[in-house]
């Protein structure tokens, strides 16, 4: 069970309140929680990350248990207190003002 | 009694004005996607309360919304732009080759006869178009096979198609418009396109009348006579009368004819609507003072319309899509500004009103006539 947070636009498109709780299969990754987010929230595909590519969007960045894992491959293992349940996988957009 | 539907897009989320025929008591809905950058939102005229929206933003990208309510309520439908093979570069601002890269959908025209038809033009510029009802869409890729692409160029706004008309009864021909590569009509429903900038002049390309590289703003038409175009280019107000193969200016006593849309009056021909914009460097309006100019000529000869407008320390722009017409007897005419202001004018032009005045930044205004 992963958590995730979304911001507040994903959300509204989602039309989620809260985290978002998702059974992921396999070894979590950010790539895997994005297979099971989009598999279950259509929507969001291409919100995230380019459909065809995977790359994430430029103005998106993946937090969790106060790292940044914005550039780490998208396979790496999420962090264990993520896996745990523990903490949520923080799914942000870029501080860019406006 | 008839009604109108004026559908605004913003920087900051889409909304919905209407009134009566009478134009002056409004309601207003929204914001719809609010935080959310509406390029355009336009109706099918085969069924006006089939409605598309373009949302995007920089953080999460392009989506596409449709209503079949009239913009009561919305659901996303397809959002994927994918050109046809691989697509190759066009210029940098520096004239450098980038890759063609897909960035945001412009405009969107919904077809005169069948509301699940909708053509889609996209930035870097392309021309598609649905015809599930927005479920998917496919490039034309002919526009870009036109073999010009390589020397497009992106204007200040990016390399968008911005403009797309479609011929009354010809449904085979349609016209568009770049910045900064021109104008293009195609004759044979999308397969193949020729540039139509003949007559066009510009300045700060390196051959002033090239085949394509002008910076196009705006592009109208009357349905009535589909052979007479009218263009607001970056600078230089323009005419053709044989279908753009050729186009000579009309700006005549205007003040300046740097400026971004251009509109023709629903039952007249020859009147047309322009909102001149101080330069290419201050866009805002000419001392202060946001006027409407209107020839009742079909160019050349143009008057101020200030009536109701602000005629001091106004600094506001109107973008290219955010001038529109509705088709009730008197002819209404509508614009929204950078500022947030949407003004109406029931009268032709004669005097305007804001219908809203505190909106977000006015990226485009379509108006709908309805029974």
């Amino acid at each position: 069970m992963i958590r995730v947070k979304l911001p507040t636009h994903l959300r509204n498109l989602a039309h989620v309140n809260g985290e978002v709780v998702l059974d992921v299969d396999g070894e979590a990754s950010v790539s895997s929680v994005l297979e099971a987010l989009e598999g279950r929230y259509p929507v969001l595909r291409g919100t995230i990350r380019d459909q065809n590519t995977g790359k994430r969007r430029a103005f998106v960045r993946y937090f969790a248990c106060e790292q940044d894992l914005s550039h780490d491959p998208a396979d790496t293992p999420l962090p264990k207190q993520v896996i745990a349940g523990e903490e949520p996988l923080l799914i942000v957009g870029a501080m860019a003002g406006g | 009694m008839s009604r109108v539907r004026v559908l605004v897009g913003t920087r900051k989320g889409a909304f919905v004005l209407t009134s009566d025929g009478t134009r002056e008591n409004w309601s207003v809905s929204g914001p719809h996607f609010g935080g959310w950058e509406i390029y355009h939102v336009a109706g099918s005229p085969a069924d006006p309360d089939r409605l598309y929206a373009s949302q995007s933003t920089a953080w999460f990208g392009q989506l596409i919304q449709r209503s079949d309510d009239g913009g009561t309520t919305w659901e996303p439908v397809g959002k994927d732009f994918d050109y046809e093979g691989v697509p190759g570069t066009h210029q940098f601002y520096d004239g450098t080759e980038v890759p063609w890269e897909f960035t945001r959908v412009w405009h969107l025209e919904p077809s005169l006869t069948d509301p699940d038809t909708v053509y889609a033009g996209i930035e870097d510029a392309g021309f598609f178009r649905t015809v599930d009802g927005g479920q998917s869409w496919q490039e034309l890729p002919g526009l870009r096979a036109h073999g010009s692409g390589p020397q497009w160029q992106p204007g200040a706004g990016g390399l968008c198609l911005h403009t797309i008309i479609q011929h009354p009864t010809d449904e085979d021909r349609l016209f568009i418009a770049i910045s900064a590569a021109g104008a293009f009509r195609t004759d044979d429903g999308a397969k193949t396109w020729q540039a139509i900038n003949r007559g066009l002049k510009s300045d700060g390309i390196p051959d002033p009348d090239a085949e394509v590289g002008h910076c196009v703003h705006r592009i109208a038409m009357h349905p009535s006579r589909p052979d007479v175009l009218f263009m607001q280019k970056h600078w230089d107000v323009m005419r053709s009368d044989d279908a753009g193969d050729n186009w000579y200016e009309i700006s005549g006593d205007l003040p300046t004819d740097f400026g971004f849309p251009i509109a023709v009056h629903a039952h007249e021909p020859d009147t047309v609507y322009v909102v001149p914009i101080t330069s290419d460097s201050l866009h805002y309006p000419p001392e202060g003072k946001l006027r409407v100019y209107r020839s009742r000529a079909g160019g050349n000869e143009w008057g101020p319309l200030t009536t109701g407008l602000p005629q001091q320390d106004c600094y506001v722009n109107v973008l290219r899509d955010a001038m529109a017409v509705d088709s009730l007897d008197d002819c209404a005419v509508y614009f929204g500004t950078t500022g947030g202001q949407v003004y109406a004018s029931p009268d032709a032009g004669d005097t305007w009103a804001p219908i809203v005045s505190n909106l977000p930044s006015v990226l485009s205004v379509e108006v709908q006539t309805l029974p």
